[in-house]
């Protein structure tokens, strides 16, 4: 069969809604493209620990501290099944991490701001979460099977974290004007970040159009930001936040929430490496991997003696 | 090959109500204690009473008879190309 | 108070789980790999679990309206009881696995025969945390063994955490004179009688491992009685941050 054929059959599966699956013939652009999106989500995941792990041994209460540590664990996991998709791809996910550590694989520019309060770690859950969420219900729909598996399993945990985050956020709106103004703060600092998280609109990405054809993508960075702010605004009424936007006003036209321009200058200098913690973020995981290899050498020299022992 | 980063395995899952194991993903253990642990760590931290299985993924051997025209590998293929399922002499670089 | 006796030792169970918890909580997000960070976070979150329950019980019996969260956050350096060893700083991978190892080996038969206990709520916390401490010690043993007997790297710093740690492990088996009478009441089970398996567990372990039990047996001990290393401070200084900078607050 030619390569046109396969490209056609490959695209009437696409059309029909039918799973494309790790043995089945795909374009090598396709492959490459998923490769790079799903490795670039699993180190989100890994990288999103920093933040929040930061405050496991802060958290003000041992329920807190227990959810924040169930969190992270979960967030790990996500990491770990992203990471088992990718590899179904043909990549190797050390390989990949050694991409994220050398900057040349990227990861959410949201992880690159620190969590500076206990009140960044409610709204990170409510915000960062929350737009991630967005992002990851459109990619249960995903043309790529184990991606798409994936991201069903991704999606049922990561609704509990919004609501845990939220629930924090609304304990300390309730509590002292101390813890108000704590959150007020968080919010001041994480909007316009979170809004960053759905990338450029797409006029500015070359890729979008082919990753909608081959549903990677399933709608645009902008209709996916506008959601979030739909979603959101509301629920920053409920918490009595104000969002650091003059210009955020209900659009009786459009039914949707005009907003101010992004300031793309902050999010292109943050993904390309001049974000307040890029630095310490890349560090500490380059860091836990070189340490951690004496362990694994040793578990893998473990493993090698007692396969010699038993054939012996 | 000196690779000393640990293999790949496959999970499959039964739950406590289910009739068979599914397959639930992967993940990187140095033996099988080890990846049975981390499977119970990584996909069952919701729930419990469950059987899990782990196979090196070197170790499954795949057919997918669901496409009827040749849009997939021959037979006794693996699971997928993974790159460490390959043998690669010492010395050849960038592979 | 109640039952002062059974007050202070289960606050000694209490606070060794908060603050081995507590530790274990450092290495998140800087696991030597991915599934072992997991596996770290997990048995964090199974200790402080622990923690939640046995100082809940203890601030019952304290009597003074006292939850775990005001004996977690609110008492002073020399009012903790946990042992010395969990305060210890998680130094490498090794060293971590080794005290968690060490810890393990003595919670779970303390478990088990509180499984027996005329306390029915003692025995009740003992039945829920058994679970748990019998894969955490089955992970920490299968971890000391492939240390101990992996490569020459491995197995230096495994024998470094031991030779360190051991000096620890006496105070596990601290036993006072009230606790004498709750033994009698079968409350709580004699010490010795945890040493003993404990003691066969661990020279097992270590042997498999390859690992050497240092001969100097010169023992360290005070954390019982509320006379800590150092080390507790700092540790005091994260846990107690929060409800110290902003008192009376709900989070």
């Amino acid at each position: 069969m030619d390569l046109q054929e396969l490209e056609k059959r490959f695209q009437e599966k696409i059309d029909k809604e039918i799973k494309i699956e790790p043995n089945d013939w795909m374009p090598d652009e396709y492959r490459k493209t998923l490769i790079r999106q799903i490795s670039q989500h699993a180190h989100s995941e890994i990288v999103g620990m920093l933040p929040e792990g930061n405050w496991i041994t802060r958290a003000p209460n041992l329920r807190r501290k227990a959810v924040l540590l169930a969190k992270v664990q979960d967030e790990a996991g996500h990491g770990l099944y992203l990471y088992s998709s990718v590899e179904t791809l043909g990549a190797d996910r050390e390989a990949t991490i050694d991409d994220l550590h050398s900057g040349k694989a990227k990861y959410s520019s949201i992880f690159n701001y620190p969590a500076v309060t206990w009140a960044d770690i409610g709204t990170i859950g409510w915000l960062v979460d929350g737009a991630a969420i967005m992002n990851q219900v459109a990619l249960c729909r995903c043309s790529y099977g184990p991606y798409a598996r994936g991201m069903v399993k991704i999606c049922k945990e990561e609704s509990f974290h919004q609501r845990q985050g939220f629930e924090s956020l609304v304990t300390l709106c309730n509590g002292t004007p101390t813890q108000k103004a704590m959150a007020q703060d968080a919010m001041n600092r994480f909007w316009w970040p979170s809004l960053m998280m759905f990338g450029p609109s797409d006029d500015e990405s070359p890729n979008s159009a082919q990753s909608m054809k081959w549903k990677i993508k399933r709608f645009s960075n902008d209709e996916l930001r506008q959601s979030f702010v739909d979603a959101t605004v509301p629920q920053a009424e409920i918490l009595g936040l104000t969002i650091p936007d003059p210009n955020l006003k209900w659009n009786e036209e459009t039914g949707h929430y005009d907003f101010s321009p992004i300031n793309w200058d902050e999010f292109w200098q943050v993904v390309n490496g001049n974000g307040p913690c890029n630095k310490e973020r890349i560090e500490a995981r380059t860091k836990a991997k070189e340490e951690g290899m004496w362990v694994r050498e040793a578990a893998m020299a473990y493993a090698e003696k007692r396969a010699l022992k038993k054939t012996a | 090959m000196s690779n000393r980063e640990w293999p790949l395995w496959e999970v499959f899952i039964r739950s406590k109500q289910g009739l068979n194991h599914k397959h639930v993903g992967s993940l990187r253990a140095p033996d099988a204690t080890l990846a049975l642990a981390n499977a119970r760590d990584v996909y069952t931290r919701r729930s419990e009473g469950i059987s899990i299985w782990v196979i090196e993924s070197n170790n499954v051997h795949a057919s997918d008879p669901s496409d009827a025209d040749s849009l997939f590998e021959p037979s006794d293929t693996k699971v997928y190309r993974h790159p460490t399922f390959y043998e690669v002499p010492d010395g050849i670089k960038h592979m | 108070m109640k039952n002062e006796a059974l007050y202070n030792y289960v606050l000694r169970l209490g606070d060794d789980s908060l603050i081995l918890g507590q530790r274990l909580g450092e290495w998140c997000g800087h696991g030597p790999i991915l599934e072992e960070d997991i596996a770290m976070t997990n048995i964090s979150l199974d200790l402080i679990g622990q923690a939640m329950s046995l100082l809940d019980y203890a601030g019952e019996l304290d009597g003074q309206g006292k939850d775990h969260d005001a004996l977690a956050f609110l008492r002073f350096e020399n009012e903790y009881r946990n042992a010395l060893l969990l305060e210890q700083p998680n130094g490498d991978f090794a060293n971590t696995m080794m005290r968690q190892f060490l810890f393990d080996a003595f919670r779970k038969p303390l478990y088990e025969k509180l499984l027996d206990s005329t306390d029915k709520q003692i025995a009740a916390i003992a039945e829920k945390s058994l679970k748990e401490t019998r894969y955490h010690l089955k992970h920490t043993s299968e971890w000391v063994i492939r240390l101990g007997d992996g490569t020459d790297e491995s197995h230096q710093r495994a024998q470094t955490a031991l030779d360190l740690l051991w000096r620890y492990t006496d105070e596990l088996f601290f036993e006072t004179a009230d606790d004498v009478s709750l033994v009698a009441s079968g409350i709580v089970p004699a010490m010795n009688e945890i040493k003993t398996q404990w003691s066969k567990t661990v020279l097992s372990v270590l042997e498999e491992a390859t690992l050497i039990i240092p001969t100097n047996n010169w023992q360290f001990e005070g954390g019982r009685k509320g006379v800590h290393s150092e080390h507790l401070g700092f540790l005091l200084a994260d846990l107690q941050y929060m409800q110290r900078a902003y008192p009376n607050m709900k989070w």
